[in-house]
């Protein structure tokens, strides 16, 4: 592997002289991540479709290819022959950048996520710092599109979003900080060679839980979907949307919650670690991806079985419960370590 | 309203949800009921009121006899009948029979009123049209349709004499 990779280098410096390499270099790797990261994206959207009709005891999409298997392919082509509407009220450069927005910071996350601990792009101390801080982005592009598409149904739905997004955001954040102050390190490839023991979903259970319900509120997930409620607000701020900005903002959603699936199995489920030291054979990425999978499932599973919270009882959970919950973890995991291993150094 | 303890730890443990996902996860793995429509269909009753048609009797000829009890019978008015001004007392036939299947609410009035089963609702239900004047059915389209459909019709209405 080294070897073909120092001749890829030699080749491409050759080819390219070696400040342009650099940076065809660095093109190439961000391809080679979201090419199949987007992948991934495309076909959440086909297996939440086949989960929940398998729930609802039917067979789901299964008219295009085999088992429905070219039915992403179709509304891509659908999304993109579509019509694009621009609202006559529209603030039009708003309009067009919202969506983008959105979609950008789910892929920048994706910088930072280890998927062994050499396959990751950048490898950088405050990786954990970093995504926090990105995946905060999401919320621009949201109060954007509402405010630019000058509709009601828009507007409201973007400052409910939003809302929503802040607050479970803090409840989110709180339950990543017991694994930092395990692990000592905001560097995720470190976060996750500390699970060696055990992983952190076994001390941390509560937090765990706390951080999946976040992110199902945080991604705008079933059921925290009062964004885009349809009874009330259409399709909440995305309402003005057609064709494939509407499709972008779907995207986004979808590689944020392929995005938060990767993370909690990073953080709370040992990533790339086997769960049993015999089962090591097995190569790291098909663990990280098993257990990254399994949350995905869980995403659509709970989309199939709950109904939609009502917006105060959303607002009570995230800050009355949530956060008072996943604070008072922190001080036990604090107070715990502090018992077990004195102050840590430095 | 106490503090419900026993309440509380079940909701801080998540029971209900919990037991929410098992049903759900449980349907996943039933068989589907799906009836791939244009493949499969579902049975359909010998009363089903589908789209219209006019039957002839054993010899060819039309059963209808221009009473005019179906277009009195109409409660949306979608028949109108015009008789043949060639009738005599023994053989009474139309000039007009039309149905106008955008004004037809399918109630079957016309089928029970029918005196010697004329007028029938088949079993068809895939019918459309792409302008108006494609659902405006003719006499000429009615007795096509008898002819058409002349199996399934008199298998329903054997199936339904016992009842009538």
């Amino acid at each position: 592997m080294a070897d073909f990779l120092k001749m890829v280098h030699e080749v491409g410096v050759g080819f390219f002289g070696p400040l342009l390499w650099s940076l065809v270099w660095v093109v190439i790797k961000v391809v080679l991540l979201l090419a199949p990261v987007l992948f991934i994206v495309t076909y959440i959207t086909l297996a939440e479709r086949k989960v929940i009709g398998a729930m609802q005891v039917r067979p789901g999409p299964n008219r295009v290819g085999f088992f429905g298997v070219l039915q992403p392919l179709a509304d891509a082509v659908k999304l993109i022959f579509k019509e694009t509407i621009l609202p006559i009220k529209a603030d039009k450069g708003l309009f067009i950048l919202a969506p983008l927005l959105t979609l950008v910071p789910a892929l920048l996350s994706w910088a930072v996520v280890p998927f062994s601990p050499e396959l990751v792009l950048a490898n950088i101390n405050i990786g954990v710092l970093y995504l926090l801080a990105i995946s905060s982005l999401g919320a621009y592009g949201i109060i954007m599109a509402g405010w630019s598409s000058n509709s009601r149904y828009a507007f409201l739905g973007a400052m409910r979003s939003v809302a929503q997004m802040v607050s479970y955001e803090v409840s989110m954040g709180f339950t990543l900080i017991p694994v930092i102050l395990i692990t000592g390190s905001l560097n995720l490839v470190d976060v996750v060679e500390h699970q060696k023991t055990w992983w952190n979903v076994i001390p941390l259970a509560p937090m765990f839980f706390i951080y999946f319900i976040s992110v199902v509120a945080e991604t705008n997930r079933t059921p925290f979907d009062l964004p885009e409620a349809e009874p009330e607000l259409v399709a909440g701020f995305f309402t003005e949307y057609s064709a494939m900005s509407a499709g972008l903002f779907l995207m986004g959603e979808y590689a944020n919650i392929v995005l938060v699936s990767f993370l909690g199995a990073l953080v709370f489920l040992g990533g790339w670690l086997p769960p049993v030291s015999i089962l090591g054979f097995i190569p790291g990425l098909v663990w990280l991806g098993l257990k990254a999978g399994f949350l995905m499932f869980v995403f659509l599973w709970i989309r199939a079985t709950f109904p939609r919270y009502r917006y105060d009882q959303l607002m009570r959970l995230g800050w009355k419960v949530f956060l008072p919950l996943s604070l008072f973890w922190i001080f036990l995991t604090g107070l715990v370590l502090q018992l077990t291993q004195g102050v840590r150094g430095g | 309203m106490g503090l419900d303890l026993k309440n509380l730890l079940q909701s801080f443990a998540l029971k209900e949800l919990a037991q929410g996902m098992a049903v759900t996860l449980k349907h996943m793995f039933k068989p589907t009921i799906t009836v791939q429509y244009p493949e499969e269909r579902t049975p359909l009753s010998p009363r089903f009121r589908g789209e219209h048609a006019l039957r002839r009797d054993e010899n060819g000829a039309e059963r209808c006899v221009a009473c005019k009890l179906c277009e009195a019978v109409c409660p949306a008015q979608a028949i109108i009948i015009e008789i043949d001004p060639e009738s005599t007392a023994e053989k009474r036939l139309t000039r007009v029979y039309d149905i106008d299947e955008t004004k037809c609410i399918f109630c079957g009035f016309c089928q029970e009123a029918c005196p010697v089963e004329a007028i029938v609702l088949g079993p068809n239900f895939e019918f459309f049209g792409s302008v108006r004047s494609d659902l405006y059915y003719d006499k000429k389209r009615l007795l096509a349709n008898g002819e058409r459909f002349q199996n399934a019709l008199n298998a329903c209405i054997a199936a339904d004499a016992k009842y009538r």
